[in-house]
């Protein structure tokens, strides 16, 4: 199919690039916009999940009868109501999923394996009689040990969540089972003989804890089963036809029975790419022949829905005494939460991605343990490994006396550079951000007392997939673009943008539309990326294939061949010595005569977008630390990314800032408390403590620009990198305010009033 | 159960309903009045998306029974714009890029008029902490605080 | 004769062999081929791998051409949030 553009620097761009207005914007101002929960149907129930109050249990029976005696009371589902399914893993938003585990994660099985995993759902007609039955509902239990911690749950003797997991990954294989579900490792070069040339090591082991995505809407959906199996789902979800695929999956169906509709969506970012309720809200509607309706609490998003994992992570790494690394290594576990399938795996190949060395080896742990099953939190993986590895180089540099950005730039991967996980980077822009960095007032403003500046570097590769795209030519050449990715932060505007662009129209005559999954062929989520950047990419083929069409019947309406037409801006002109001379034709007089000359216009592109490129980011942060209370405010706060092309630069700085503050969160005041008894102690906003607006400062920003040549406009995708540095940054800044560092997330007041102690008695206090 | 009878005004609108004595004004505006803009984020008064003001004063609707409502002025954001013309903090917040997914929008923007209504010429701390009850998960506040602010400074002018 | 790369926990299945070189035109080709010489490799090979080819990554691509003189490198597909 014809590329409508040519490469993106050879064109001067009239929308790409613009702060153009959003489409869904005035709706999501007027609260007209309709988001997971906002949907009801004529009839509907209320569907509510029983959930475990116990970490781990065998269920040795479940009695519904005195529940389903309840009046108004319509159908209730529980293990029984769906298929076991074989062991078989299958590519899903973030890694590899296994049927096996979804078909017990949304419906325990045989055991119970966190608080919160659910048991039996009611659908009733009122929310107040589906809770009354959920009370009646009688769950006999075998209470089991249970294990929270990854370093418990690794230890030997640890209670086992799958009586049946061996290793995978390990020469040779166990011949126990234990938590540890996986063992990965990449190497490249000789990092013992790294090591020998190294005059500086630094040797840490770092800390983290789970941390939730935290989107403001829960999970919702709605569910409608007709008598002859065709159903609807509308669900708030970052891929409705991940959604779909799943479900029919899970409960037997044909895809082209389920109709999934995506809501707008209130926040994902990455945690709304798995099913919880969905399958359950279509079993219970299939049950009770009437549309279900259900909605996570917030309590239940914390205690069920999947956070990003806690982990340990050790990094060693020596350097010469001019900054030059030589050998760099890294061991980490990570939770997998209940079931297998943490991104250890992403975390392993990103650890060291943003740097170019010979002597590299990362491992990583996978292990299970009595929590809820992790889910994709921007850039999975990432952030903990790069944290760890970005707080050691900090420590490199201080004892080599070198910048922190020097020492970056010194082994700063680059355009050929062997990434450690294999392949060479074609452009990226690690460089240009580092310099950035250096050349940013921010870098040498001056610092008060017990204040202190951190710097960071973030590394994610970034994905494209199927995606499919269609645009009709309206009859008054007006065009709708029909798109699969659901928009969760402005991808319409980007991808009405880049379609006004290579249609060479006015913005104003575009209209994007998600489509539902029957409008439209298979497009993965919006999740690694990806929306922009292989969403650009299938429009901009689609009106590639418009133009194809446009130039085809003014040919025919001029009776000359089609090689003697040509497109610019919106009109067919003749073109070529013996083309004749015709007025242009715009795209509305070719559109009014369609009809007479074949019929509608419609471009389509269906594609599986590949040459996502890697975006870098480097972040500088100051904070100031009270000594009195050990509370960290953080003062200001720059990022500084490569975009490729920003299409829209307020989405793309609202991109980096909002990653940012996530990135404070998780670094300084965000975690899951658990009790001795497995339960976590937590489940709210008010004490899973989130920045709000009088936590943080302005969030300053700069876009840097280094075109991925695999896009027609050169875009990256920009929305998982920006959350990977700020741990890293906010930590190095304190260890610079107070003379002393910290290895444990998050960096909490009272973790910091401890180390601030231990630094006084050692006597070793240090400004900076 | 029998139902409570309310009487009480919507953005300027006489309004009558039946509501358990349980249930939110949350409830009753997204569940019996089909009211979503105030939307449920988190139904403990943590996060703000259900902002309203009872009588001007700002409220999480999470927290409010519906028969609080009883002779009372509610205003949610479906108020907010007069006609076709948008309050100058729902084009702001369009201007400045102030939402991203959107969620928590309908409460920043009841919220933030409740600010200015009491303090027109806010500092950006002001804002800061006045919104301190509303949570966004997307933006990072500082588009959100810009809008505010830029929105202030344009009410004043005209 | 394209320079094939195993990354990561995949020359488990090759007996510890991570590098060698293949004749293969495309992905699929380069699959089958795998497949055959290693058939303990070839059940890894059907669901979530990368292929990069001279560094540009590609995900489900049997149909991408390799060049005689490619680099290629199989590692785990990538995901994201
Ligand atoms: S829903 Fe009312 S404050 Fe969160
Ligand atoms: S824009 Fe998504 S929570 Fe604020």
């Amino acid at each position: 199919m014809a590329e409508a553009t040519t490469a993106p620097a050879k064109r001067k761009l009239k929308w790409v690039g613009k702060r153009a207005p959003r489409p869904d914007g005035v709706d999501k101002v007027t609260g007209r916009a309709k988001f997971g929960a906002d949907l009801f149907m004529s009839g509907q129930l209320v569907g509510k999940v029983l959930r475990s109050t116990l970490p781990h249990a065998r269920i040795k029976s479940i009695d519904i009868s005195k529940a389903l005696a309840l009046p108004g009371v319509k159908a209730i589902v529980t293990r029984d109501d769906f298929q076991d399914m074989a062991s078989e893993f299958v590519p899903a938003g973030e890694m590899m999923i296994n049927y096996k585990d979804v078909v017990r994660n949304i419906m325990a099985r045989e055991k119970v394996l966190y608080e919160g995993h659910p048991v039996a759902a009611v659908a009733a007609t009122n929310a107040a009689v589906a809770r009354q039955a959920l009370k009646l509902i009688k769950v006999e239990y075998e209470v089991l040990p249970h294990v929270i911690d990854v370093d418990e749950a690794m230890k030997p003797g640890a209670p086992l969540l799958h009586e049946d997991m061996i290793t995978q990954g390990v020469e040779p294989a166990p011949t126990k089972p234990s938590n540890v579900a996986k063992r990965v490792q990449f190497a490249v070069g000789d990092i013992e003989a790294g090591f020998k040339k190294a005059d500086v090591i630094v040797e840490r082991e770092y800390h983290t804890q789970p941390v939730h995505q935290g989107y403001i809407e829960p999970h919702a959906c709605i569910a409608s089963v007709s008598e002859d199996g065709q159903a609807d789902l509308w669900v708030t979800t970052q891929g409705h036809y991940v959604v779909r695929a799943h479900c029919a999956r899970l409960l037997g169906w044909d895809i082209s029975k389920l109709r999934v509709t995506a809501s707008e969506i209130g926040g994902g970012f990455g945690g709304k790419t798995v099913v919880y309720l969905e399958p359950v809200a279509l079993a219970l509607a299939k049950k009770a022949q009437r549309p279900v309706k259900m909605v996570m609490t917030r309590e239940e998003v914390f205690r069920a829905s999947g956070p990003a994992p806690g982990a340990w992570v050790k990094v060693k790494i020596g350097a010469t005494k001019d900054g030059r690394i030589t050998a760099a290594e890294a061991t980490m576990a990570y939770q997998a939460g209940a079931f297998q399938g943490s991104p250890v795996q992403m975390g392993c190949m990103c650890a060291f991605a943003p740097y170019d060395l010979e002597n590299v080896k990362t491992v990583g742990f996978d292990v299970v343990t009595n929590r809820p099953k992790v889910a994709a939190y921007r850039a999975p993986g990432a952030p903990i490994s790069e944290y760890a590895v970005e707080c050691a180089l900090d420590e490199l540099a201080d004892q080599l006396k070198i910048d922190p950005l020097d020492l970056r730039l010194k082994n700063a991967a680059k355009e050929g550079t062997r990434a450690v996980y294999g392949p060479k980077f074609g452009p990226i822009g690690m460089v240009e951000t580092l310099e950035a960095a250096k050349n940013h007032a921010h870098y040498t403003a001056k610092l008060g007392p017990n204040q202190g500046r951190g710097v960071a570097s973030g590394f994610w590769f970034n994905i494209g997939g199927e995606t499919c795209a269609s645009i009709n030519v309206n009859e008054d050449g007006t065009v709708s673009l029909i798109i699969g990715t659901p928009d969760i932060g402005g991808s319409r505007a980007s991808h009405a943008q880049m379609t006004a662009e290579s249609l060479g129209i006015d913005l104003s005559k575009v209209r994007t539309i998600i489509a539902d999954t029957s409008m439209l062929g298979y497009t993965f989520l919006t999740g690694g990326s990806r929306a922009t950047f292989a969403g650009g990419m299938a429009a901009n083929q689609a009106a590639g294939d418009v133009i194809k069409q446009l130039c085809s019947r003014a040919a025919k309406i001029w009776e000359i061949p089609e090689d003697a037409v040509a497109y610019e801006d919106g009109f067919v002109k003749p073109a070529g010595a013996n083309a004749g001379k015709f007025p242009a034709l715009s795209i509305a007089d070719i559109a009014k005569k369609a009809g007479k000359t074949g019929g509608p216009i419609v471009g389509h592109a269906q594609i599986n977008a590949q040459g996502a490129g890697p975006s870098l980011g480097t972040h500088i942060v100051d904070v100031e630390v009270d000594k009195e209370t050990g509370r960290v405010s953080v003062l200001r706060y720059t990022v500084i990314q490569d975009a490729g092309k920003a299409v829209h630069p307020s989405y793309v700085e609202g991109q980096f800032q909002g990653g940012a503050v996530q990135g404070i969160g998780w670094a300084l005041s965000e975690e899951y408390i658990y009790g001795a008894d497995g339960r976590m102690q937590n489940a709210g906003f008010l004490d899973y403590r989130m920045p709000v607006a009088s936590d943080v400062p302005m969030i300053d920003t700069v876009i840097v620009e280094v075109p991925n040549p695999r896009h027609p406009y050169g875009v990256r995708g920009i929305g998982e990198t920006p959350i990977v540095p700020p741990m890293a940054a906010i930590a190095n800044a304190i260890g610079h305010a107070l003379g002393t560092r910290l290895y444990e997330l998050p960096m909490s007041p009272p973790k910091v009033l401890k180390a601030i102690g231990q630094n006084e008695a050692k006597g070793q206090g240090r400004g900076h | 159960m029998s139902k409570h009878h309310v009487t009480t005004t919507i953005n300027g609108d006489p309004v009558e309903y039946l509501c358990e004595v349980e249930q939110t004004l949350l409830d009753v505006l997204r569940d019996d009045l089909l009211m979503t803009g105030s939307k449920e984020g988190c139904a403990s008064g943590d996060c703000g998306a259900c902002s309203v003001t009872i009588d001007g004063r700002l409220v999480c609707s999470c927290l409010v029974l519906g028969v609080e409502a009883e002779g009372r002025r509610i205003e949610t954001i479906e108020g907010m714009a007069k006609g076709d013309a948008l309050h100058p903090l729902q084009q702001k917040f369009l201007d400045h890029a102030a939402l991203q997914c959107g969620v928590c929008t309908p409460g920043f923007l009841v919220a933030a008029k409740s600010l200015l209504e009491r303090n027109p010429n806010p500092t950006e701390t002001e804002a800061r902490y006045w919104l301190a009850g509303n949570l966004c998960r997307c933006t990072g506040y500082d588009k959100i605080i810009r809008a505010v602010l830029d929105a202030a400074a344009e009410m004043r002018r005209s | 004769m394209a320079r094939v790369v195993l990354v990561g926990n995949l020359k488990q299945f090759t007996g510890g062999i991570a590098e060698f070189d293949l004749e293969a035109a495309t992905v699929r080709q380069l699959f089958q081929r795998l497949a055959e010489r290693y058939p303990a490799l070839g059940p890894h090979l059907e669901e979530g791998i990368a292929v990069a080819i001279d560094g540009a990554i590609h995900q489900d691509a049997w149909l991408e051409p390799i060049g005689a003189a490619s680099e290629v490198h199989l590692l785990p597909q990538i995901g994201g949030g």
